[in-house]
């Protein structure tokens, strides 16, 4: 189970990082998501992984530790309202510069026309 | 248990219910309101400070949990110091926002209140998970007014800062997850008593949390090479909200000094010290950024943003000095920068709207309509803020100098504090003279008056300076009875015996 768990964690974190360095918006806000998926399991996991344990005293032979769910549940929640402002305010950035480019740039290089009828989709490296 | 610790929590929480619920209420009565609010904090955080100069602490335990179990608010000397910089800081901004800012949205107030309250919750508490919320509840609150006002210049700025501050909740949440799983426990005091005892297979992970929480607040304060975001943010912001973000770095800079003081202080056994050998040159480095950002500055917002970058260096390479005087110093200049920076952005916003289309830039125009009050504030600021004679910034550095002790480190910040300061003179002269004394012909359209708003908000943060000279005896009393409130980290953890209400019958 311990190494399924931390390949998980691993894999998202890792998709995570990947889209967060993309230069679009959009892959960032995703990225961004997945980034705190991978943390709220890697949270999770600080109170060691067990099955059939339970968080109240005298309830049953195998405790599980209840403070990382009350803190995974408070990060989801704040993680969650995050990701809700980060996807407006992408929106804003994609209609005040035409662009859903992180940094708001267009090319220049391209002729006017093709500007607004195909807005480019290259990275321009930055 | 003391009841008056949550109440620089309350008085802004409850204040901002109010303004979010009055958004369609009349702007006079929304003023009033809000700085009656702002008003009854400082006066609480006045309180606060002289209940801590005793030199105790003093704790408030939520729901009557008893520490370690429970989140507890503590207060000591610093927690005071920052409460009462930031409620002062906090009432003279928002005295500013009314003079032009608050009018293009009906939630200003709710958020720059919030805003308040998530710093005083950050320098209250004493639970590292609790930390990150304070975290969060200060960063929403920022992400709203860093893009409040109209015009699209603030989005991408804004956007870069969200996205940077996500990244750093997602780490914070990394490094509180591999500290707990080794200790057991995120309340602050019990981690100090509970990492000195740890056998050394565990110590490697608690490390790596230590290291990564310093990355946190590194970003946070703005150290390099997490530093980029900075200049653009604030000089996108508007004035009273560029002037409060001045108390932003400083929070991270508060959380590095409670944090590698008494967590990984020098008690801590074989994780004494954790990273600091990092942040000295790291500060310097900032400094010496921070000073080439000042020189290549072509606006009068950017020139003042690069100085908190400055500033930041300063305060993190005197805190690395590791001695109780260099943190002593720190702690002074902290102070000091803070009112200063944040005045000099109210000051730069007053000369952008005399200016007529040449705004804050660095270029010549027609001469200011209303320009004697401003140009002496600036002197003042830019005075105050280079390190000259006879104003805070003057002593501050000197402080810090006095600190260091001889070797390579006293060669190399002494070398790179007094650059920065003739450095950043050049660029406040080149500055200066440009914006007040190389006019061209032409007439403004428009100048603003000056306002009564404008002139207390910005002459009162200036005029802090002067404050902190006449007033510099006790003030350095204070931070040097800080500074030995923290080194002695043993201290803290008595809170962890703090009475509940309720068992002082047993």
């Amino acid at each position: 189970m311990e190494i399924a768990y931390a390949l998980i964690i691993g894999t998202l974190t890792f998709a995570g990082v990947y889209l967060v360095l993309r230069a679009r918006t959009f892959p960032v806000v995703v990225g961004l998501t997945l980034l705190s998926y991978g943390v709220n399991l890697f949270l999770f996991s600080s109170g060691r992984l067990m099955t059939g344990g339970q968080p109240i005293i005298g309830s049953t032979e195998v405790y599980s530790d209840p403070l990382p769910q009350a803190l995974v549940l408070t990060a989801i929640v704040i993680g969650f309202a995050m990701t809700a402002f980060a996807v407006v305010l992408a929106l804003r950035a994609k209609a005040d510069t035409d662009d859903d480019h992180v940094d708001g740039t267009r090319r220049t290089d391209l002729p006017e026309e093709a500007k607004h009828t195909n807005p480019p989709r290259e990275e321009t490296g930055q | 248990m003391n009841h008056w610790l949550i109440a620089p929590i309350l008085i802004p929480l409850i204040g901002g219910f109010l303004q979010v619920f009055m958004g369609y209420a009349p702007l006079r009565l929304r003023r009033t309101l809000g700085l009656i609010t702002t008003g009854l904090l400082l006066a609480s955080t006045i309180i606060l400070l002289m209940m801590a100069a005793d030199g105790s602490y003093r704790v408030y335990a939520f729901g009557n949990w008893a520490p370690p179990f429970g989140i507890v608010m503590v207060l000591d000397r610093l927690a005071a110091l920052m409460l009462f910089m930031t409620a002062l800081l906090g009432l003279f901004s928002h005295l500013y926002s009314m003079g032009r800012t608050d009018v293009d949205s009906r939630q200003f107030h709710a958020l720059f209140l919030f805003q308040l309250m998530g710093l005083n919750i950050a320098f209250l508490t004493g639970d590292l998970f609790n930390l990150f919320v304070a975290f969060e509840v200060l960063l929403i609150a920022s992400y709203g007014l860093l893009l409040h006002g109209d015009g699209k210049q603030r989005t991408i700025p804004g956007l870069h800062y969200v996205v940077l501050n996500l990244i750093g909740s997602a780490m914070f949440l990394v490094a509180v997850g591999m500290i707990y799983s080794v200790t057991g426990t995120l309340n602050m005091a019990d981690l100090a008593v509970t990492i000195p005892t740890l056998a050394a297979d565990k110590l490697p992970l608690v490390e790596a949390g230590g290291m990564i929480l310093l990355v946190v607040f590194a970003l946070k304060a703005a150290l390099i090479p997490l530093t980029f975001w900075l200049p653009k943010a604030y000089a996108a912001a508007t004035a009273p909200v560029a002037a409060l973000f001045a108390v932003m770095t400083k929070v991270g800079v508060y959380a590095i000094i409670r944090v590698y003081t008494l967590i990984f202080g020098e008690n801590a056994g074989a994780l004494a010290h954790l990273g600091m050998d990092w942040i000295f040159p790291l500060a310097l480095l900032t400094i010496v950024l921070g000073m080439i950002g000042m020189i290549g500055s072509a606006g009068l917002r950017t020139l003042v943003a690069w100085q908190v970058v400055v500033s930041v260096g300063t305060i993190l390479a005197a805190f690395s000095l590791l001695n109780e005087a260099g943190l002593s110093a720190a702690l002074f200049y902290l102070v000091h920068t803070t009112w200063v920076a944040a005045g000099l952005f109210l000051v730069v916003d007053m000369i952008a709207a005399q200016r007529g289309s040449a705004t804050d830039k660095i270029v010549t125009a027609p001469r200011m309509p209303n320009r004697t009050f401003i140009s002496v504030m600036f002197m003042l600021g830019a005075v105050s803020a280079t390190g000259l004679p006879p104003l805070s910034g003057f002593f501050a550095k000197l402080l810090i100098m006095n600190a260091a002790t001889p070797g390579v480190a006293m060669a190399a910040l002494w070398a790179v504090i007094l650059l920065s300061g003739f450095i950043s003179l050049v660029a406040y002269s080149r500055a200066g003279s440009i914006v007040f004394w190389r006019n061209v012909e032409g007439h403004i359209n428009n100048p603003e008056k000056l306002t009564f708003p404008h002139t207390v908000g910005a002459g009162a943060l200036i005029a802090m300076s002067i404050a902190i000279v006449v007033a510099a005896g006790p003030l350095s009393d204070y931070t040097d009875a800080t500074a030995e409130q923290l080194r002695d980290a043993s201290a803290y953890t008595s809170i962890l015996d703090a009475r509940m209400v309720g068992e002082d019958e047993s």
